[in-house]
């Protein structure tokens, strides 16, 4: 321990006297998601990218800050991603871990970050318990959950009469918080919800899941999944005429890159909730066109989004400490400071790890309102930062007293 | 199964084993004393436990004969059920390990009662079916989690002396019970009971006719490979903290197979180093994301072509020794 502080003391000596506290001289920053399989549209590479534009954006060379990106792959398995990312902590002296989509391989990787106290910056994940029951002072939630995503979508589709519902759901944990969620929402409306199924993930075959639903006779299908699962049961649900017979289809977590694989004249009319959209103002399309330059094309979604947004603030509150040493010390500098940076606006972090920013109602256009690529969306409602999640009181986070 | 597993020759026991085989094991140890100061600890745990995972595998197939492809049920259920004991029970860790292989030990029994009516494919597909039905009912059931598995698993103090949430500790306690078990298995292996098992890989027609009652034997050697079994995925439990799907899917039966296949069947020392290059392929090829396991299949392929008596096996016959 001796010898690294000396080498992360010269090191510091070497990069400028400010930032003499960074362990090993370095910050280091570990992106890791999926970067092969369902998710990998939506988080894979695309998540260092924009971990790489933050740091430039931020202008950590400038200011003397070495920053090191490194990423991995956690194949979507828990055991996998905390395998990684012990390594990461122990062996690669990572500081920070952002992205993590799949909450199973979040949860996981909480439990890691607080045993070693470290950071861990979620933007991919969904499940509401990362600052519900099992909050860390260790973690921020930065882009959504399922909280949100199940008061935005679940609010918007009652009220407009789709007052019954029918669950496909993934089997996992972030599949069982929305559905969780959403029906919570749907019953506090006046709604009520007359079934649900479970289905393996990731499935390809959504045949029978699908009969099922048709033969619930629910007026809505609620989607509680994601990536290439909600592709998939969208696709199917066209071939068995799902929505041709009646019933609409209501997808609880909808990426931009999910709504490019179906393309519109599949998934138009479909109404979800997103906490970014990339053609909203000049900022966000000037990151998007830098953004899909680098990456074949394709469009940030908000997981990418967060990703950014997250490092950048990460980077201000070491700049704040001059210290990336102790992960509690850090969230909190973090969770102190109001946040602000282009692409998400001013917001802030509570108490319990959550990130509060808007979020907006979003529905798919028709093939012909389309103008130009990846124009894809329209706002019908924007929800504000202070309706958009979960009351804190709610989240049995044992971070909040009182 | 034969002509892969003939053996350059068998003495008689003396107690110690053969001078090559005390030599190996000698370096082995030397091995696992040193390892830590340059391989990251918690990888060399993960491939001890799946080297005792091959080893106990071993001693079915390499022994009796018997290919079994379901041995991610005794593997992965005892996980489960020490990451049960330890975090929601509070067992300290000899307890809970202790009670994932009484779990293995079970399920063994239940398993190997059903299979070893059959032989060849039949017994493997026995196997396989009984460990996909409980990999559905470890998906369903919800106390193992179902996708996220049992977390954040307490390691907990063995004995209350040792605090196991320490590297080190728990490495030297991985170590030890892994060096027991193999101990452990080569005395099977040389006992009388292994002088049978073998028997009855040679020729179970004439073992019968011999007088011994070989669907017991089999037997007893099924549930002592599913019991060691379960040893080494309790541990990796308390090692990571996690009991998962993936210590109960299909591809853990077949990834031990590639293991043993890959260090040499029939061998003492074999499945170990198969665990080992597995293990380390996975991790330092883990850059190459699902290519790694295009990588494995090729290597097995070769494996199989060129040399079928695995890395140790072909070692041992080139020097003439039994390893």
């Amino acid at each position: 321990m001796k010898r690294l502080s000396t080498i992360a003391f010269v090191a510091a000596l070497a990069a400028g006297p400010a930032y003499a506290q960074f362990s090993d001289g370095v910050v280091k920053i570990g992106v890791m998601n999926d970067m092969a399989g369902t998710y990998a549209d939506l988080a894979g590479p695309g998540s260092v990218i924009a971990a790489r534009m933050a740091v430039e954006d931020f202008g950590a060379e400038k200011k003397g800050m070495k920053v090191e990106i490194v990423s991995a792959d956690h194949q979507n398995k828990p055991d996998v991603g905390s395998n990684v990312v012990r390594t990461w902590f122990d062996v690669d002296k990572v500081d920070v871990v952002v992205d993590v989509p799949t909450s199973s391989v979040a949860l996981a990787v909480n439990e890691i970050a607080r045993e070693k106290n470290k950071v861990f910056l979620i933007s991919g994940a969904a499940s509401s318990d990362l600052t519900g029951a099992k909050c860390s002072p260790n973690s921020v939630h930065w882009t959504y959950d399922t909280w949100s995503l199940a008061n935005g979508t679940g609010n918007a589709i009652v009220k407009t009469g789709g007052d019954t519902w029918f669950f496909l759901t993934a089997d996992y944990a972030f599949g069982h918080a929305l559905e969780r969620d959403t029906a919570a929402v749907v019953e506090k409306n006046g709604g009520k919800v007359v079934g649900r199924v479970r289905h393996p993930f990731p499935a390809t075959d959504f045949s029978s899941f699908l009969l099922q639903a048709q033969a619930s006779k629910a007026k809505i299908i609620g989607l509680a999944n994601a990536g290439a699962d909600t592709t998939n049961a969208i696709k199917q649900a066209a071939e068995f005429g799902v929505v041709a017979g009646g019933q609409n289809l209501a997808g609880l977590l909808v990426f931009l890159t999910d709504v490019h694989g179906l393309g519109l004249k599949t998934a138009q009319g479909l109404i979800f909730t997103e906490a970014w959209y990339w053609d909203m103002n000049d900022a966000n399309r000037a990151f998007a066109k830098k953004f899909a330059a680098a990456n074949k094309g394709i469009h940030p979604s908000m997981v990418h989004a967060g990703v950014y947004s997250s490092v950048i603030h990460y980077l201000k509150a070491l700049e704040a400490l001059k210290s990336d040493a102790d992960g509690t010390k850090v969230v909190a500098q973090m969770k102190k400071m109001p946040t602000d940076d282009k692409l998400f606006g001013k917001g802030s972090i509570r108490q319990d790890g959550r990130k509060l920013h808007p979020m907006y109602l979003f529905e798919v256009k028709k093939p012909s309102e389309s103008k130009y690529p990846w124009d894809y969306y329209k706002v019908r409602a924007t929800i504000p930062a202070d309706q958009a999640f979960r009351p804190m009181s709610e989240g049995k986070c044992p971070l909040v007293k009182g | 199964m034969a002509q892969i597993t003939e053996q350059a020759d068998i003495r008689p026991l003396n107690g110690f084993g053969l001078w090559s085989e005390q030599i190996a094991f000698m370096a082995l140890v030397a091995f696992l004393i040193v390892a830590p100061t340059f391989i990251y600890p918690v990888l060399l745990m993960k491939a001890l436990c799946f080297a005792l995972f091959a080893c106990a595998f071993n001693l079915l197939i390499g022994y009796v004969g018997l290919l079994s492809f379901g041995h991610a049920l005794f593997f992965g259920w005892s996980a489960y059920a020490c990451a049960h004991a330890a975090k929601v029970w509070g067992f300290p860790p000899e307890l809970a390990i202790l009670t994932g292989t009484a779990t293995a030990a079970v399920l063994g029994l239940v398993a190997g009662s059903i299979a070893i009516r059959r032989q060849g494919i039949y017994f493997a597909m026995i196997t396989l079916a009984l460990a996909q039905m409980m990999f559905f009912f470890a998906l369903q059931a919800p106390f193992t989690g179902g996708e996220d598995g049992i977390q954040a698993v307490p390691r907990g103090v063995l004995f209350g002396l040792f605090d196991l949430s320490d590297q080190m500790t728990i490495y030297v306690f991985v170590v030890v019970l892994f060096l027991a078990c193999f101990l452990l298995i080569y005395r099977i292996i040389y006992s009388p009971f292994g002088e049978v098992l073998k028997a009855i890989r040679e020729n179970e027609q004439r073992a019968i006719s011999l007088g011994y009652k070989t669907d017991r034997y089999k037997l007893m050697a099924f549930v002592l490979s599913a019991t060691l079994a379960g040893v080494a995925g309790s541990t990796k439990a308390l090692v990571f903290q996690l009991a998962s799907l993936t210590d109960v899917h299909w591809t853990m039966s077949g990834e031990v197979v590639l293991m043993t296949l890959l260090g040499g069947l029939g061998t003492v020392f074999g499945p170990a180093v198969g665990a080992f290059i597995i293990v380390a392929m996975q991790n330092y090829l883990a850059g190459f994301g699902q290519w790694v396991t295009i990588i494995q299949g090729a290597i097995f392929v070769v494996c199989v072509l060129l040399f079928r008596r695995g890395i140790v096996g072909v070692i041992a016959h080139a020097l003439r020794i039994r390893l």
